[in-house]
C-alpha cells in the first residue's frame, strides 16, 4: 500500500479485491488482437484477457509460452474500456513487473503459459495491481490467496472445449469448504496441514463457508450451459478461453454466454440464446491430452 | 424501517453486497432481473459493475424501456460508480454508442480517476452524516453539473474537488463504493427517502 499526498491509498486488498467484486456475475473473455477485444466488448465482456495465442492454438503449436508483446496488449487497451487482463508466467515476478508497468487491470499467473519457475509462485502482496491465480483444490487456492492473489478461478482444462475439468475442480473446492464449515475446531490444525494451506486462511475458511476472495470459473467453457453449469455450481463469474473466437460465429455465442451468465438460473433464458448458436469449439477429450496445464502450479 | 421493496438490478456487479446493506437496514430486498420484478419496486439501487455490459443486459432483458419510463416518473434511484455512469446525463471516455438514463444532470468521465493501479481508498466529508470510508475502483469522475444537481460530498485527488455523492430529486450518484464498506451511511439517507 502507498499513502499519496491526499492521504488516500492505492493497492490496498480493498481496492484489489473490489475490482473483482465488480466483475461478478460477468464473462472475461480471451481476445488476441483489438478487433477481438471489440467483438467482446460490444457483446457485453465485463473484461478482456490480452494475449498472443487462446490456450487450444498454445496447445496445438507446442513450445514455450509467454507474457504478450507490450505493443499488443497497449492496442487492445486503447480499443476498449473495459478493464484489461494480461497473463504472466508462473513466479516470472519481471513479467509481472513489466505487466504493472503497462497498467494492465488484473495479472494472471496463469498455468497456460509455461512456467518459470517449478517451486516458487509470485509473491504478489508486492505489487499495486491485482493477481488472479487458478487452483485445482482448496489447499491451492489457499496458497495462492495467501502469496496476494484477490481473485480466485477454477482452473479447468484450459483448450479443450470440455467443461468436465471446471466441474471437478469447482466441485472439490465447494466440498473442501464444506468440510471446513463442520469440522470440530480441533481438527482444522491437522486439516490444514492436510491441505497444505496456511492456517490463518483455513480459520478463516471454517468460519465463512467461503473463500476470502471471489471464486471465478475458467477451463473449458464453451456453451451458455457450460456457463450456467458452472454458475450453478458457486463460481461468480467465468473465463472463456477459446470457446468464443473458436467457436463458428463468435459475436452471437459470446453474446449468448453474456445472457447465460446473468440469467443462469433461468432455464428459459438459456435455452433461448442457446438455440441456433452453429457450432461450438470442437473440443478435445481431456484422456487424449499429451500436456494436462492443470497440473502446473504448486 | 422500510415496508416498501426495495430493488437492487442484478444483471451484473456487486450486487450481493447492496442486498447485504439494504437487508441489514431492514428493508426488504428484490434482486431485480426482469420487468415484472423491476415494476414492483417502490426503489432501486444499481450496483458497480461494468457499465457496458449493464447497459447491454438491461437492453437484452426488455427493462430498458420500462426503467426509463419509472426513472422518469421519479422512481428513488441510487446509482454507485456504474450505476451513476448509466444516471449521467453524458459520459466521457465512454465507447461511441455508450447511453445514459439522464436521470442527474452530470457529465462523467469514466475511469476518471485511472485504471485499476490508480483505484484508491479514502475518507469522504458527506454534507450532514460527516466522514465516511470512500474506496473507489476505476471509478468515473463528475467534470461538469447543472444547478439543478445537490453535491453531497466532494474529493479533491490533486486537481480540485470533484463531486463524489450526488442528488437531484429521487436520484443519488455515487463515484464510489459505500457498499463495500461496514458504514451504511448512505444506504441510510437513499431509503429514507423511499
Amino acid at each position: 500500500m502507498t499513502l499519496s499526498s491526499d492521504s488516500s491509498v492505492v493497492g490496498s486488498a480493498r481496492v484489489k479485491r473490489g475490482l473483482a467484486d465488480m466483475l461478478r456475475g460477468g464473462v472475461i473473455m480471451d481476445v488476441v488482437n483489438p478487433e477481438q477485444a471489440k467483438v467482446a466488448e460490444d457483446a457485453g465482456a465485463v473484461a478482456v484477457m490480452a494475449l498472443e495465442r487462446v490456450p487450444s492454438d498454445i496447445r496445438r503449436d507446442g513450445g514455450v509460452a509467454r507474457m504478450s508483446d507490450p505493443q499488443m496488449i497497449q492496442e487492445i487497451q486503447a480499443t476498449v474500456t473495459i478493464p484489461v487482463m494480461a497473463k504472466a508466467r508462473i513466479g516470472h515476478f519481471a513479467e509481472a513487473q513489466i505487466l504493472q508497468a503497462l497498467d494492465v487491470d488484473y495479472i494472471d499467473e496463469s498455468e497456460v503459459l509455461t512456467p518459470a519457475d517449478e517451486e516458487n509462485h509470485i509473491d504478489k502482496w508486492g505489487f499495486t495491481v491485482p493477481f488472479v491465480c487458478g487452483a485445482t483444490n482448496l489447499g491451492e487456492a489457499l496458497r495462492r490467496i495467501g502469496e496476494g492473489a484477490c481473485l480466485i478461478r477454477s482452473k479447468g482444462e484450459a483448450g479443450t472445449g470440455n467443461v468436465v475439468e471446471a466441474v471437478r475442480h469447482l466441485r472439490t473446492i465447494n466440498a473442501q469448504m464444506r468440510r471446513l464449515a463442520s469440522a470440530d475446531e480441533a481438527e482444522l490444525y491437522r486439516l490444514a496441514k492436510d491441505l497444505q494451506a496456511p492456517l490463518p486462511l483455513v480459520l478463516e475458511v471454517a468460519q465463512t463457508g467461503a473463500l476470502p476472495v471471489p471464486m471465478f470459473c475458467a477451463g473449458g467453457i464453451s456453451t451458455p450451459a457450460d456457463a450456467s453449469l458452472v454458475m450453478q455450481l458457486g463460481a461468480q463469474a467465468v473465463f472463456v478461453g477459446s470457446g468464443i473466437f473458436k467457436s463458428e460465429d463468435p459475436e452471437r455465442m459470446a453474446r449468448a454466454i453474456v445472457e447465460a451468465t446473468t440469467h443462469f438460473q433461468d432455464a428459459a433464458v438459456v435455452a433461448k440464446v442457446s438455440t441456433g448458436l452453429g457450432a461450438a469449439m470442437r473440443g478435445a477429450e481431456v484422456a487424449t491430452l499429451e500436456q494436462r496445464l492443470a497440473e502446473r502450479g504448486w | 424501517m422500510v415496508a416498501a421493496s426495495v430493488g437492487v438490478l442484478a444483471l451484473q456487479g456487486d450486487v450481493r453486497e447492496h442486498v447485504a446493506v439494504l437487508t441489514g437496514l431492514g428493508a426488504e430486498v428484490i434482486a431485480v432481473r426482469t420487468e415484472q420484478q423491476l415494476a414492483a419496486v417502490a426503489g432501486l439501487v444499481i450496483p458497480g459493475g461494468e457499465s457496458t455490459t449493464i447497459a447491454r443486459l438491461l437492453e437484452t432483458s426488455g427493462m430498458r424501456a420500462l426503467l426509463g419510463e419509472r426513472l422518469r416518473d421519479g422512481l428513488p434511484v441510487l446509482g454507485t460508480c456504474a450505476g451513476l455512469i448509466l444516471l449521467s446525463r453524458s459520459i466521457v471516455d465512454g465507447r461511441d454508442d455508450q447511453w445514459s438514463f439522464a436521470t442527474i444532470d452530470v457529465d462523467v468521465r469514466r475511469n476518471g480517476f485511472g485504471r485499476q493501479i490508480a483505484s484508491f481508498e479514502t475518507t469522504v466529508d458527506v454534507d450532514g452524516v460527516g466522514e465516511v470510508p470512500g474506496v473507489f475502483i476505476r471509478a468515473p469522475k463528475i467534470e461538469s453539473w447543472s444547478e439543478s444537481v445537490t453535491v453531497l460530498a466532494t474529493h479533491d485527488h490533486g486537481t480540485g474537488p470533484t463531486p463524489v455523492l450526488v442528488r437531484q430529486g429521487a436520484a443519488w450518484g455515487c463515484s464510489f463504493h459505500p457498499e463495500l464498506t461496514n458504514n451504511s451511511a448512505i444506504h441510510e439517507l437513499f431509503l429514507a427517502t423511499i
